[in-house]
């Protein structure tokens, strides 16, 4: 089976830092800012393992705010 | 039925017959005496299968009044009835009508109070109806007829002035009024409104987003109070323009009278007789009947308490119209009040004795 | 393969629906009410409904549902959804009406409305969020509210003696015969949340075909209100709400 390579988009200002994303990726591919926050005050959501997203979109799924937008391709 | 032909019926009755015919598209309702015939007649009568009329008995008038909240938020005509508890139970949905400016009819066949009361006719609801009953700056387009053709008639008249102004209106009847039989002659028939035309009157009605336009939103909720206050001035100058435009009154021999009677409804088939006993001995006595019990046809009253001698409130409750007229005339002329409580009726003679006291 | 080669159109997996605008949320963090409202906004863009569509939001904290799904809305008084839904299906047929509602506005002051119109069989359907707390006033006790648990007007936990039984509503709502489809979901895990939009499209569909009414009740939390992380509200969720309002479908008359 041909691996899949996916990528997560944060609507940085949208998020409000819940960390549910963080905590529904299966491969921890995201993590809650810990210095940078957006306009509103929260620390928000970020990919810190880029190469490991598959782009399952369960971050995305789970997110409240509908934040998080998911891509995903075949690897060639 | 044929068109203008004349008809025997209760009031109540001519209130369902007269929704049907103005092309009223739904009424919900609660069953209370002394109003209760007009869901009856309406649920006789299958207005569903002939103009597609709605009919709901509801579990409650908190319901009923909800319900027409809803209706009326997607542009129907739509109206309920009750009487004068039930119409207490209506006052938060009410409130919440003239907040996000919904056009609709709420019929009060009232009963005396407080409380239960009593099932007898009063004219006790006067107060609630025009001085806002429900919480906020808001108003009530009310009518206050005095026969069963009135009854009939100020059904599309109502209608007409709510989606006019989108404002609630009521039309402020009594146990008399609703259970008496008259001749009546029922209006014509109009049909109800096609989603075309409800869509061109009610471009605000969240009628679902036609043609995908952008989304409406029917509420009378603003967290923000700059915007609240602009909400409650634009509602303001509304009223301000109900009150130049719309008020209605019968004057009947007021051109030589010394003593006005100011009644409305009931009470003022009541003072037609006063008139003519009192005429018969000499009292000169006119009558103005406020139609429309607000706007209050204060300019009218202010008038003609200018001409006479003194004023008599006649009302069926303790005296709630008087403050108005006594604002109207400016205290120019003495404005006295009688009236009987419980769901008495005066007697034209006891009415009579308190005009003569007036000219002592 | 770099990330730019990847976040292409065609490789589009998820998205927020279109129908959910970008107006914030004025909801907390990790709220229910999000998950809830993205999967709204899905299906009645997957039914291809949002020209047909008639919302009634509620009082309490989803009030400003409005504010944030593209369809044309009603905002009710307290309690008084179902009223509303009732009157614009039946005077709108082919209108899909559905209202939205918290546990003290549905099951509390709104539980004569909830009932009768269920009972009447109102092809509608009423979306019902159980977090078992009054959010929108700052955590009081709701008719929902767990034996034992704290709230602001329950300091030292609910006391039946004091406070009377939590309401199991759905389970009342699949006796009457009006109801064609009562069921409880949840938003918490992905699976959860792929059941629940199933369950709301279920239910919405039914309503097109006049099959009676539909409660779906999404079991939620309060996280702000119970006083915990967003996370540890989903995990106290699962532990204590789910065993007293079990999920699945308690009736499905399809």
């Amino acid at each position: 089976m041909a691996k899949m390579k996916g990528a997560t988009v944060v609507d940085i200002e949208r998020c409000k830092g819940c960390g549910l994303c963080i905590v529904a990726c299966p491969l921890n591919v995201l993590a809650l800012t810990t210095k940078n926050v957006n306009q509103k005050g929260y620390n928000y959501a970020q990919t810190v393992l880029e190469d490991t997203c598959t782009g399952c979109a369960s971050c995305a799924i789970v997110c409240p705010d509908g934040c998080i937008t998911v891509y995903r391709k075949k690897e060639e | 039925m044929a068109e203008k032909e004349i008809t025997l019926m209760k009031g109540n009755e001519a209130i369902a017959h007269a929704a049907i015919r103005c092309g009223c598209d739904g009424y919900f309702g609660y069953p209370i005496t002394p109003q209760s015939e007009v869901l009856e007649t309406l649920a006789a009568e299958k207005p569903w299968e002939t103009t597609g009329m709605v009919v709901l008995q509801a579990e409650s008038e908190v319901a009923s009044i909800n319900m027409v909240y809803g209706g009326a938020a997607t542009g129907k005509r739509v109206m309920t009835s009750s009487s004068s508890p039930g119409i207490s139970l209506m006052q938060e949905g009410i409130s919440y009508m003239a907040g996000a400016e919904l056009p609709a009819l709420i019929v009060n066949v009232s009963r005396g109070g407080p409380g239960l009361g009593t099932i007898q006719p009063s004219q006790a609801d006067y107060f609630q109806t025009v001085k806002g009953g429900g919480h906020g700056d808001y108003r009530l387009i009310t009518l206050a007829p005095a026969s069963v053709q009135e009854m009939a008639d100020f059904v599309d008249l109502a209608f007409e002035l709510a989606f006019r102004y989108r404002n609630p209106a009521m039309i402020l009847s009594d146990g008399a009024i609703g259970q008496m039989m008259e001749k009546v002659v029922l209006p014509p028939f109009k049909p109800r409104r096609t989603t075309e035309e409800i869509a061109k009157e009610c471009p605000w009605a969240t009628t679902g987003r036609i043609g995908m336009r952008k989304p409406n939103i029917i509420t009378s909720l603003e967290l923000r109070s700059e915007e609240m206050e602009q909400n409650n001035l634009r509602i303001q100058a509304k009223y301000k323009v109900i009150e130049e435009k719309e008020v209605r009154y019968e004057e009947y021999m007021t051109e030589d009278a010394e003593y006005l009677i100011v009644a409305f409804g009931s009470a003022a088939r009541i003072a037609k007789k006063v008139i003519a006993i009192a005429r018969e001995e000499g009292i000169k006595v006119g009558l103005l009947r406020p139609i429309t019990l607000w706007p209050f046809p204060s300019k009218k009253i202010g008038e003609l308490g200018r001409k006479v001698k003194g004023i008599l409130s006649l009302e069926i409750n303790a005296g709630q119209m008087v403050e108005d007229i006594r604002l109207a005339v400016e205290c120019n002329v003495p404005v006295k009040w009688y009236g009987r409580l419980g769901g008495i009726i005066p007697e034209p003679e006891e009415v009579v004795n308190e005009i003569k006291k007036m000219t002592l | 393969m770099t990330k730019e080669e990847i976040i292409q159109k065609e490789n589009l997996v998820y998205r927020k629906p279109e129908l959910l605008n970008d107006v914030p949320m004025h909801y907390c963090p990790g709220c229910s009410h999000g998950v809830v409202h993205k999967l709204v906004a899905e299906v009645i863009e997957e039914m291809g409904m949002a020209d047909k569509t008639i919302a009634i939001s509620p009082v309490g904290c989803a009030v400003f549902a409005y504010k944030y799904i593209d369809v044309d809305w009603q905002e009710a008084a307290h309690g008084r959804a179902p009223a509303l839904a009732s009157a614009v299906k039946r005077l709108w047929p082919d209108r899909l009406v559905f209202t939205y509602q918290g546990d003290g506005d549905l099951a509390c002051i709104g539980t004569a409305e909830t009932i009768h119109a269920l009972n009447r069989g109102e092809n509608i359907t009423i979306i019902f969020i159980n977090n078992a707390i009054y959010g929108m006033t700052g955590g009081q006790m709701a008719p929902t509210t767990l034996l034992g648990m704290k709230t602001v007007t329950c300091p030292y936990g609910r006391d039946p003696k004091l406070h009377g039984y939590p309401l199991k509503i759905a389970d009342i709502a699949a006796q009457l015969e009006g109801t064609c489809y009562v069921t409880r979901q949840s938003v918490e895990k992905v699976p959860a949340i792929l059941k629940a939009k199933k369950a709301i499209r279920k239910a919405f569909e039914y309503s097109m075909q006049g099959k009676g009414s539909s409660l779906v009740e999404i079991v939620s939390t309060c996280n702000t209100n119970w006083r915990m992380t967003p996370d540890k509200a989903n995990k106290w969720m699962e532990e204590n709400m789910v065993p007293f309002y079990p999920l699945g479908d308690l009736k499905d008359k399809g």
